[in-house]
């Protein structure tokens, strides 16, 4: 089966952010009141063939913690979609 | 006989001459070694030299990491000998597992570019054997993901151990605990983001990458 997945790339909590801060510092000059706790992540898209949505899943957990994030500093959340 | 240090080139390496020039300086053989051979030669040393290794997509050093040449850098470093990464490098070895923590985007956003003072705070390692505690050296930093940061637990284990080579006088990129280098257990695995090679030259500004460079080529002696 194919399934669509897209992986969130997050910062963990605690680790600063510069550039949440300087967008959020941004925002009141903007005239946007109210807007608080800005992180920046990355989103990356991709398909994937496995048997299916459980050894998808597992298959891109171990990409995550290999690869996509460095776990020192990131958590990734996975996001599945059946594509057919 | 002179030690041969080995300097990795990936795509988009930039310092590699820059190393090759400053540890030959210093009367070592160097050669430059390409990041698809998984063929270290003969090297007694292995510099991973700055720059933006395949481009620094994803993050610093995530692809470097997989090259067919890290894996034989991983077990010449576990073999004990000793390996220096320089800004991408430390990021790269960082990356690999070899040294513990991550570099984060500087504070303040900026690429920092500039000669900053760095204090000595052990000569336990083979980039510090030729110094002096206390030591204070002129080095240009050049990046901008450079600010150092790990857990709680894993600094203070760094700090137990004696493991910080290297720290900034003025924290330029709000690096924990102003940490600009640090070694692993065994002590011949180093990291650090400022640029000793750039700092090998009076007309460059400083000649004080010389200490730390002369100690990594005396490591690679013995």
């Amino acid at each position: 089966m194919e399934f669509e997945a897209t992986v969130e790339v997050q910062l963990k909590e605690g680790i600063a952010d510069p550039q949440g801060s300087t967008i959020e510092n941004a925002t009141p000059k903007l005239g946007f009141n109210g807007i608080e706790n800005v992180r920046v992540g990355k989103s990356i898209r991709f398909t994937i063939t496995a048997e299916d949505e459980a050894t998808a899943k597992e298959t891109i957990q171990e990409l995550c913690e290999k690869f996509l994030t460095n776990p020192v500093i990131e958590n990734a959340i996975i996001h599945l979609q059946g594509a057919e | 006989m002179n030690p041969t240090i080995g300097v990795i080139v990936f795509p988009g390496s930039n310092c590699e001459q820059d190393a090759l020039e400053a540890v030959t300086s210093l009367g070592a053989d160097s050669k430059l070694l390409w990041h698809d051979s998984s063929d270290l030669g003969d090297v007694d040393g292995v510099i991973i030299p700055g720059g933006f290794a395949h481009g620094d997509y994803l993050r610093p050093g995530a692809i470097a990491r997989f090259s067919p040449a890290m894996e034989s850098v991983i077990a010449f470093a576990r073999s004990g000998r000793p390996v220096l990464g320089i800004c991408n490098g430390f990021q790269i070895l960082t990356e690999a597992g070899l040294l513990p923590g991550a570099l984060q985007k500087n504070r303040g956003l900026k690429f920092l570019c500039k000669p900053v003072k760095l204090n000595v705070q052990t000569t336990n390692s083979v980039l510090t054997s030729q110094t002096t505690k206390g030591d204070s050296l002129t080095i240009p930093i050049n990046h901008f993901e450079g600010n150092y940061t790990c857990s709680d637990e894993t600094l203070k284990e760094l700090h137990d151990e004696d493991r910080i080579l290297l720290t900034y006088e003025d924290n330029p990129n709000g690096s924990i605990g102003d940490i600009a280098g640090i070694c692993n257990i065994e002590r011949n695995v180093v990291g650090l983001m400022p640029h000793p090679e750039r700092a090998c030259h009076p007309l460059l500004g400083s000649t004080d990458g010389h200490p730390l460079l002369h100690s990594f080529i005396e490591s690679s002696r013995s």
